[in-house]
């Protein structure tokens, strides 16, 4: 119930520079996610909203209210850890408790709000339990219930999954986002490093990088209109194949000579400035598509064939220098090892980088 | 003089090297033995490889049973025989001994003096040790202050005994006081007073001393125990509102709450067996005699066996109770 913004945040560790010139909107009911590979300072930057670290440069507000020097506790903020973080010598009940016996409440109205929070997170035959006695994906429930009882403005999740098990994983994935649903208004800021978390959870993804951010968008938005190609290889997986070329043709469409052979098309506006420029042609595995035409975007002989029944993953052999290109064609595919196959891909799906940047957007 | 020194030198190392040896020879023999007994080879290889590992822990085991037997089970052994037996431990006496020990004045003064230093010394330096601790963990020259009273552990207590003596020290009021008790009295305009022998209050003088050495352990152990709370617990603490002091009493002490109380216990037991600082500062006179030093007054000075071994098994049956706590607690503690 409460919008957070952040103008200019900065944090530095003496003369390291973690994160520089933050400047991020988030409006009250969204869930946003932190996405960036480790050490990209995510979890540090959720962790000066939260206020257990100070904010060296810049504003944080919350509803409007620069709480840079508010103590943790006053700024109705309510964090899950990745590690749960439960007290480990009281119960469930108490766990849950605490915050509200700290700050007074009445006996009855804690045991309400208890109630209430257990009631939601399927916890009610548990409250009488140590941590101890439970399993993972439980201790992380009641971390959230103890979130949810304070009934904060802005909630804080801090990898809450990293520590489940992949099937935990996915059905923690799928209370969380059933929990947001249930609470349209609630403010949601969580920090990840897995991408499928990212873009099954996020209303707006903010993908950190380098001290700083690379992109904010909708996933989709991540997903097709990849600003430059940290995001383009970070979103997706397998990650995105980015092959050298040239600019040869330009106009509403350009056509991109590959360092390969192949000829690329991308629906992509350029200018007659552009012709000439070295460029990265981006696209997909799943973008890639077998063709009998003449003119491919790219050709190579099959190495490794990961089939998953589903979808049917091509490792071709390496280039020159150039890691290899990978395709993801769907169904199954026998009898493709050592073969050479010819692709191509949609205009609409290729993407054009030049310097890291995506010609798609104007330049800096 | 100088010679003679050297000369004790020079045997106390080729004791070390010639100790050292001798076990890394027995322990390298006697599994050379047993594995030309049982060699892991021919027809009954599989039987021969199990026997022997079977075996082999208690080739390890065998020299440290054989001390605990020659040094506890054995003296265990003949306390309880010799305290049904006289002075000389010759002529059987029945229950006189424990007789004597029920109607004696002094075994009364220490089995209460005992409970005394039982309920305060531990307590004190746990709370004590805690408390420094707390103090110094997040501080730069933490470690510098953690040091200072890790100190006193390194003093011997007759040493620390002989320090404290020199703080309870007495001079009649005309002379200048050097004991630093009775000089900070005497400059706060008081009378000095020998310290030492004020009834009841000569206790805790000496139980201060046991303190002062035993904070510093207590602190060392738990402010392992504090480095050892999960961090985010404490940030989770934070969030919720805890005030610092509610944060230590509600959130770091009931989690390191075994700790304290393995702590506790040590010192407890350790107070039970106090003996050289009863002995070095007062030898338990003026109502400070304590049971360990009367055990050894009545051995050496009384030369009474018999009596001297029945307040031996009172000290052992006190501490052992604490003792088998302590141990199942620990080993619940290590799970």
């Amino acid at each position: 119930m409460a919008h957070v913004r952040l103008t200019g945040v900065a944090k530095t560790y003496g003369a390291v520079k973690v994160l520089s010139d933050i400047n991020l909107d988030i409006a009250t009911g969204e869930l946003v996610v932190f996405v960036g590979p480790s050490g990209c300072g995510k979890s540090t930057l959720l962790r000066m909203i939260a206020g257990l670290e100070r904010i060296s440069d810049g504003t944080l507000e919350i509803d409007g209210r620069v709480v840079n020097d508010v103590p943790p506790a006053q700024r109705g903020v309510a964090m899950v850890f990745q590690s749960y973080a439960l007290y480990p010598h009281m119960t469930v009940r108490d766990n849950m408790a605490f915050a509200l016996r700290i700050a007074g409440k009445g006996r009855a109205e804690i045991a309400r709000a208890v109630e209430d929070a257990a009631r939601r997170l399927h916890l009610t035959p548990y409250l009488d339990r140590l941590p101890k006695a439970l399993s993972g994906g439980q201790r992380q429930r009641v971390a959230i219930g103890r979130a949810i009882v304070r009934d904060p403005r802005v909630y804080l999740f801090d990898e809450p999954l990293s520590n489940l098990d992949a099937a935990l994983r996915v059905a923690t994935r799928i209370e969380i986002a059933q929990l947001k649903e249930a609470m349209p208004q609630s403010t949601m800021i969580y920090v990840t490093h897995d991408q499928v978390e990212a873009m099954t959870l996020a209303g707006r993804i903010v993908v950190l990088a380098g001290g700083g951010i690379s992109q904010v968008g909708t996933p989709l938005e991540l997903y097709e209109r990849p600003e430059n190609e940290f995001v383009a290889r970070f979103i997706g997986s397998p990650a995105m194949n980015l092959l050298p070329g040239r600019i040869e043709e330009t106009g509403a469409e350009t056509l991109v000579r590959l360092a390969g052979g192949g000829i690329a098309r991308a629906a992509v506006a350029t200018t007659a400035a552009d012709r000439g420029r070295e460029v990265n042609v981006g696209v997909r595995p799943e973008d890639l598509l077998p063709t009998e035409e003449p003119e491919a975007l790219f050709a190579g002989r099959v190495a490794i064939i990961e089939a998953l029944g589903e979808v049917t993953v091509l490792h071709f052999a390496p280039q020159g220098e150039a890691p290899a290109v990978l395709a993801k064609l769907p169904g199954i595919h026998a009898g493709l090892r050592h073969r050479t196959l010819r692709l191509t891909a949609r205009p609409g799906k290729v993407q054009v980088f030049a310097g890291g940047r995506s010609l798609r957007y104007p330049a800096l | 003089m100088a010679d003679g020194i050297v000369g004790q030198l020079v045997e106390a190392l080729g004791a070390m090297i010639v100790g050292v040896f001798a076990c890394v020879a027995y322990f390298w023999a006697s599994n050379r033995a047993l594995d030309a007994a049982f060699p892991a080879r021919g027809a009954r290889a599989g039987a021969n490889i199990r026997t022997a590992g079977a075996i082999r822990p208690w080739l390890f085991l065998a020299p440290a049973l054989l001390g605990l037997g020659v040094y506890l089970v054995y003296p265990v052994v003949n306390s309880v025989w010799l305290s049904l037996h006289d002075a000389a431990g010759r002529r059987w006496v029945g229950g006189a001994n424990w007789v004597w020990l029920a109607g004696d004045g002094k075994f009364r003064e220490s089995m209460r003096n005992n409970l005394l230093w039982l309920l305060v010394v531990p307590a004190a330096s746990t709370l004590l040790g805690l408390a420094a601790a707390a103090l110094t963990d997040r501080l730069r020259w933490g470690n510098i202050a953690k040091s200072l009273i890790f100190m006193p552990m390194a003093i011997s207590f007759i040493g620390a005994a002989v320090i404290w003596r020199f703080i309870y020290d007495y001079r009649p009021a005309d002379q200048a006081q050097i004991g630093l008790l009775n000089a900070v009295v005497v400059g706060a305009g008081g009378t000095p007073r020998a310290w030492i022998t004020l009834e009841v209050w000569n206790n805790v003088c000496l139980m201060a001393i046991l303190i002062w050495i035993q904070t510093g352990f207590a602190m060392v152990i738990l402010s392992a125990a504090l480095r050892g709370i999960p961090e985010e617990t404490i940030e989770a603490a934070i969030l919720d509102g805890a005030t610092p002091w509610q944060l230590f009493w509600k959130i770091k002490v009931p989690q390191i709450w075994g700790t304290i109380a393995v702590v506790w216990t040590t010192i407890t037991i350790l107070v039970l067996k106090v003996f050289d600082i009863v002995l070095a500062m007062t030898n338990g006179q003026w109502g400070t005699q304590v049971l360990a030093n009367l055990m050894f007054d009545w051995m050496f000075r009384g030369n009474d066996s018999g009596r001297a071994s029945a307040v031996a098994l009172v000290i052992m049956a006190l501490v052992t109770p604490i003792m088998l706590w302590n141990i199942r607690r620990a080993r619940a503690e290590m799970r």
